[in-house]
């Protein structure tokens, strides 16, 4: 990657909770610091609402509904180096517990038999996105080029990840810098 | 309070508009508006697009368990989320929580508090404030702030980075801790830590007073502007403490209409249920609830900060009461139903929040090992708390194995969202009705949004009864799998 351009990052988060995207700003003040070398395309920080060609591509969350599939694929397509964050990325996490579970129960309960619903009827709207029957890891439905594991990896972690990235290096994560959690 | 703009009565010949995503939010919205050959607009939403299902996963899970797994709801209030399972669960396992628990939970809350208000404020929604709603789209962010106002960027990092550093202290990781647990906190306050808190405290207060500053500076410059921006007249709810204190962490329920009459007040939340009810529409996976007295028409509210200032006879801190007079006085001495007085709530509890951590890690308290208790076991809990959004409840039941078998939760967001929805109509009305839709006026709509701090990620429920077919593809775009639904319902392969 060239060192006089800026390096054109843009992140998303699918089926997640956005606790990678926390992690990545609590880089803290380090974050002016990289606005020096990186441009954000795509984020939840910035008003773009679609990835341009980009330079990295981060992605929070699994796969479980139309849209997810859709924006996954735009990425894929537009990032030259795509990375799935976190855990529920990679395995598709806390959100893929619905997994073992029947949808038709699922929504059954939550819109009608629930305590103190009313409505008599369930979300059912061309502007809402399908569910797909599970929650998957994105590398069920795209390539994926690097794998940064943790609930969520650290600040640490990701600048580091970062930066090796920009520099054009191969990233190097010490032992301490990956957990599973 | 009406439903105008909710379901155009000829939705045929319109043409869709859509924001897709809501950016600058955390979580997946989509606005669509239709309009006419004249652009004048008929139907106005804000749809909430994700589904997740945590109160059927949970369930069959040790309700021990179910701490951690909740607060995955949201990586921004995960403190929140955990805080408010814990409290149902410290009502399943019969405890009541010791003092030093107590204040520990209070000042991760807190903590919680002023890392969210700030980076809702300076990461996400500064560059409308700043550049105005309408400035070009490449600035409207936070490198944008960091380029042309360094010093207000920097404001920001360091308010937020101190408020994750008390996360992290008290709960050992910056997101997704794990401080709190059924009973009271699994660690205390050890004096170095204390002693490493303290040593910043003071610059934290005089930058949290100077945000409130800022926002009032902002506000009055434009203030008929920023007052009729999105706004309309709604009853608000919120927690408050026995003596009418803005109290975030517990307290009872209380509701007033419109016209600040009391709708119901200190009610024990443990019976949220008889006060509240949610619809379902079809339209969004998030419902509308609504409170039970006033109908499902009627008696939609707000929730968050403008609802807390506005609803507690005052702020147990001397600096953020002083600006809660302030901010009361500016409305005549009546409450303050500007959609963009949010924000400026908002940073009046950020002041708040930094008050009470110093007030906190003053008390000796906090280093005492009396941090776990136990009583009778119950088979229900319920566990409220103002987070940084808004009322958050969690509601459990457990059978005799201690596996959860129902779960209940409703959260701030959830709360307002026919608010939001009356927001978006009324800026629509305003601002875009027969003109020509540009890209800055359409942020107009996310601005009236972004007002409330949405979390939309926490407010997903579960899943809807979608139509269809889904396909997916792998990477090569060879099919791997096709779900088709019939018509009962059903999913098959």
């Amino acid at each position: 990657m060239s060192q006089n351009k800026k390096i054109k990052l843009a992140t998303c988060s699918l089926a997640g909770c956005f606790g990678c995207h926390m992690s990545l700003l609590d880089i803290d003040e380090k974050l002016f610091s990289l606005l020096e070398k990186i441009e954000f395309d795509r984020t939840p920080f910035t008003d773009i609402k679609h990835c341009g060609p980009c330079d990295i591509g981060i992605v929070e969350g699994g796969v479980s509904n139309s849209e997810n599939v859709h924006v996954l694929k735009e990425f894929r397509e537009h990032c030259k180096v795509l990375v799935a964050i976190g855990a529920c990325a990679i395995t598709g996490g806390v959100p893929a517990l619905r997994n073992n579970i029947d949808l038709w129960e699922c929504f059954q309960e939550i819109y009608l038999y629930e305590g103190g619903t009313e409505g008599n009827q369930m979300p059912n709207d061309p502007e809402l996105p399908l569910p797909l029957d599970k929650v998957y890891p994105i590398y069920e439905v795209v390539k994926v080029d690097y794998f940064l594991p943790g609930c969520p990896p650290s600040a640490d972690t990701i600048l580091k990840f970062i930066t090796d990235l920009i520099a054009g290096k191969e990233p190097g994560l010490s032992y301490d810098m990956l957990h599973y959690d | 309070m009406s439903y105008k703009l909710e379901t155009a009565a000829h939705p045929e010949n319109l043409k869709r508009v859509v924001i897709e995503p809501v950016t600058r939010v955390e979580g997946h919205g989509k606005v669509t508006l239709l309009l006419d050959e004249n652009n004048r607009v008929h139907q106005a939403r804000f749809h909430i697009v994700e589904f997740r299902g945590f109160e059927k996963f949970v369930q069959g899970r040790p309700f021990w368990e179910v701490p951690v797994m909740v607060q995955r709801l949201c990586g921004i209030c995960p403190v929140s989320h955990n805080l408010a399972a814990c409290k149902a669960m410290d009502m399943i396992i019969g405890a009541t929580v010791t003092p030093a628990a107590d204040k520990l939970r209070r000042l991760m809350h807190m903590g919680q508090i002023l890392q969210s208000h700030a980076l809702h404020f300076f990461y996400l929604s500064s560059p409308d404030l700043l550049f105005g709603f309408d400035s070009g789209m490449s600035k409207r962010n936070i490198a944008g702030i960091a380029e042309a106002y360094p010093d207000v960027a920097r404001q920001g990092v360091v308010l937020r980075k101190y408020g994750q550093e008390v996360i992290r202290i008290t709960t050992g990781k910056r997101v997704h801790g794990t401080g709190t647990i059924p009973g009271g906190v699994n660690k205390n306050l050890s004096r170095e830590e204390r002693d490493y808190l303290l040593k910043e405290i003071n610059q934290i207060i005089a930058l949290s007073q100077s945000a409130v500053e800022l926002i009032k500076t902002i506000y009055s410059a434009r203030t008929d502007f920023h007052n009729s921006f999105g706004s309309y007249r709604s009853s608000f709810m919120s927690l408050v403490r026995e003596n009418g204190a803005l109290d975030l962490y517990h307290g009872g329920l209380r509701a007033k209409d419109e016209f600040n009459q009391t709708i119901f007040d200190h009610v024990d939340y443990s019976r949220y249920w008889d006060y509240i009810h949610e619809e379902v529409k079809s339209w969004s996976y998030m419902k509308f609830p609504f409170v039970r007295s006033n109908g499902k028409k009627e008696g939609w509210y707000r929730v968050g900060p403008l609802a807390r200032v506005n609803n507690c006879d005052f702020i147990p801190t001397v600096l953020a009461d002083k600006e809660r007079k302030i901010f009361q006085e500016f409305s005549g001495g009546n409450a303050t139903h500007a959609t963009l007085a949010y924000h400026w709530a908002r940073m009046i509890e950020m002041l708040h929040a930094a008050e009470v951590i110093q007030e906190l890690l003053d008390d000796n308290d906090l280093q005492s090992d009396d941090l776990l208790s136990s009583g009778e076991r119950q088979l229900r809990g319920v566990g409220v708390i103002e987070a940084p959004r808004g009322t958050l409840i969690h509601h459990y039941r457990i059978n005799e194995d201690e596996q959860i078998v129902r779960a209940n939760l409703i959260v701030a967001t959830t709360h307002n969202n026919q608010a939001m929805n009356e927001a978006i109509r009324q800026v629509a009305l305003q601002y875009l009705d027969g003109q020509k839709i540009t890209e800055g006026l359409l942020n107009y709509i996310e601005v009236a949004i972004r007002a409330f701090d949405p979390c939309l990620s926490c407010a997903t429920h579960a899943i809807g009864k979608m139509p269809l077919e889904v396909e997916l593809f792998d990477v090569g775009g060879v099919l791997i799998q096709r779900l088709v639904k019939d018509s009962n319902g059903r999913y098959r392969d």
